[in-house]
């Protein structure tokens, strides 16, 4: 089922203003993400979508009927919550049939669904026991079999796995892929990880100050962040962000950023000031002097495994490049961070000015 | 020499315990031994055993007949008493209502003057406008409201501890809130209710103001009051009576007690719970 939401405001009493009048649509079957820092009014969006707040003005379509005024439960879906919300007292089996108990379905029929939903999710042995008994992907799991049982048109997730520790967010992760591809159903969910919305979602929307500032797939997301905002958002290393200016006319034209100097995307004027952004994978450590290269120190060394976060520091500016193993500098050495042509970045006013399109699409593999 | 002194501070904290234990546990032997001794005195003495002391207050025309009105007494009040708290702190801890924290301080506060000697007077005279004198009804009423407040306030602690998301939970499920309150928020807080019941059942089993106010006739008067009029036609405490009395008295409460406590554990400490 698809989900429309036009023109959707929510001010919280105290004058919150926690949705801007939104706009969003997502398609049939698709695995969609919230992202954006905490406050940015994801999770009151996924709440107004299971009709669990009431938005201020603006409409909420799901599978083209109109369900602004519809109370959650008319709705036709199911939240899974960032604890769970496994009620305590009930063991898994009743946990799990809890929807269909709602729905008058009787019980030998309706332990016989949950059992079913269960096995799916290799919960069989579990169906006795208490949630307090559980670890916390099994309680994951339970709290995504009662979502499933009771077949709704439409999944909500809220910080599916924040609860869980980093090693079983991993073994999650890739679980819910695949459960939501074999499902099939519509899925919007909420997080603060871009990592995990990277991985998971088909679709992204970033989300900043009750605004969506990009809506794209991962790919799309991470190569053409829209704004400064998402660049720094999105990437397991924040992307350097350093400011320039348009130096010269015609031919001549070259960008001057932090002592480089580097190629300048067309249509730029002369003396225009920029934002140069690169990922510290797309750019090249030389311990050798270049032009289009930012020099600096070698001032912080950061093992992230296969590779190394090295930081050059130039007076107060910091970029940071990412070097294979066994090619780490020495601490205080000098060295140049040179970007890879066309995974640079530059933004003028806050927007994507460059490269175009079809130039950076030849550099994506 | 130090081990001397520790070993000597070990006894005298000992024997100090010792006797205060035994300072609490007299009355218990009393109670326990009196009411089977044919001669019972203020002491406690090994007695000289007789069942003859609960033949007399069988003969007692209202004794047997109070527990019954303490039971209609506590039971209704702890009904009225649970009931109405538990919607009020459910209410209370769920939606936001400015003021709210002060006006469960003030009602707390008010709650000792309503069941005090302060407001016997009022009390009595709105009952008796109400013809509420004399009746199960008023003892019930007049309890229950004394009680309330602090019941209230105890579970709203309870309702505050439990997360709103299984209630949402619940809610896009598509349970409507009297199905919530049922099956969710009901068997959640259970152990506060069960506390709220035993705490009201308490009270007023041990409440004797307001009962030896409220009720002129002997028929419709609780344990606690029955046991005031044990005395003999000389004016003596009737030890025989008031001692047997005591013991059927005091036995309902404790199984209750043992019975809630084993069932659901209490969570209670102290006042507040933790």
């Amino acid at each position: 089922m698809t989900i429309s939401l036009h023109g959707l405001t929510k001010v919280f009493t105290g004058g919150v203003r926690a949705l801007d009048s939104l706009d969003l649509e997502v398609g049939e079957g698709e695995f969609f993400a919230l992202l954006g820092p905490s406050g940015c009014g994801k999770t009151t969006l996924l709440r107004s979508i299971a009709g669990l707040e009431t938005p201020t003005s603006g409409t909420i379509a799901i599978g083209g009927t109109d369900v602004t005024a519809l109370p959650p439960g008319r709705r036709d879906v199911a939240m899974v919550f960032q604890d769970y919300a496994l009620f305590p007292h009930m063991d898994v089996t009743a946990n799990i049939a809890y929807p269909l108990r709602i729905r008058k379905v009787p019980r030998a029929r309706r332990e016989a669904a949950a059992a079913e939903v269960a096995g799916r999710l290799s919960l069989s042995e579990l169906l006795g026991r208490r949630p307090g008994q559980l670890s916390g992907g099994q309680q994951q799991r339970v709290a995504l079999a009662r979502a499933i049982a009771c077949r709704p048109k439409v999944f909500l997730f809220d910080e599916p796995l924040s609860n869980l520790d980093a090693r079983l967010r991993l073994e999650a992760r890739t679980f819910l892929k695949r459960l939501q591809d074999e499902l099939g159903v519509t899925t919007v969910f909420v997080t603060h990880d871009q990592g995990e919305a990277l991985a998971l979602a088909h679709r992204i929307a970033v989300m900043d100050a009750g605004r969506i500032t990009q809506v794209g797939a991962p790919a799309e997301i991470f190569h053409r962040p829209a704004t400064t905002f998402v660049a720094s958002f999105i990437g397991s290393t924040p992307m350097n962000l350093l400011p320039g200016r348009v130096v010269g006319g015609g031919s001549g034209r070259a960008l001057h950023v932090a002592g480089a100097v580097l190629p300048a995307p067309p249509g730029l004027p002369d003396g225009a000031e920029v934002v140069y952004g690169v990922r510290p994978e797309y750019a090249d450590l030389s311990a050798t002097p270049r032009p289009d290269g930012f020099p600096g120190s070698v001032a912080v060394l950061e093992s992230l495994g296969p590779s190394t976060l090295v930081t050059l520091e130039s007076g107060d500016r910091l970029v940071q490049v990412v070097v294979p193993e066994g090619e780490e500098p020495s601490i205080g050495a000098p060295a140049w961070a040179v970007p890879r042509p066309g995974r640079a970045l530059v933004y003028r006013d806050d927007r994507l000015v460059g490269p175009e399109e079809n130039a950076e699409a030849g550099g994506r593999t | 020499m130090n081990a001397v002194r520790h070993a000597l501070g070990r006894i005298a904290a000992a024997v100090f315990l010792a006797l205060v234990a035994a300072f609490f546990a007299l009355p218990m032997l009393w109670l326990a031994s009196a009411p089977f001794d044919a001669h019972p005195s203020i002491t406690v003495s090994i007695p000289e055993f007789t069942l003859a002391n609960f033949r007399a207050v069988l003969d007692n025309p209202y004794a047997l007949g109070s527990i019954g009105n303490s039971v209609i007494q506590a039971g209704g009040a702890a009904l009225i008493v649970v009931v109405l708290a538990a919607l009020a702190a459910y209410a209370l801890s769920r939606v936001r209502v400015p003021g709210r924290d002060v006006l469960l301080y003030v009602l707390l506060l008010l709650s000792s003057v309503v069941t005090g000697t302060a407001a016997m007077v009022p009390i009595f005279e709105l009952a008796s406008r109400l013809g509420l004198i004399d009746t199960h009804l008023g003892v019930i009423l007049v309890v229950s409201g004394g009680l309330l407040p602090a019941a209230i306030f105890i579970l709203k602690d309870f309702m505050d501890a439990t997360p709103t998301s299984y209630e949402e939970s619940a809610r896009v499920f598509g349970a409507s809130p009297l199905q919530i309150l049922r099956h969710i928020v009901v068997p959640v807080v259970r152990p506060g209710l069960a506390t709220i019941v035993v705490w009201a059942v308490a009270s007023v089993w041990g409440g004797f103001l307001m009962q030896y106010i409220l009720l002129r006739d002997p028929a419709k008067s609780p344990s606690a009051v029955i046991l005031y009029t044990l005395y003999t036609e000389g004016g003596q405490p009737n030890l025989d009576l008031i001692s047997t009395f005591s013991l059927l008295y005091s036995l309902p409460v404790v199984v209750m007690y043992l019975f809630v406590s084993g069932r659901y554990g209490f969570r209670l400490h102290g006042g507040l719970k933790q």
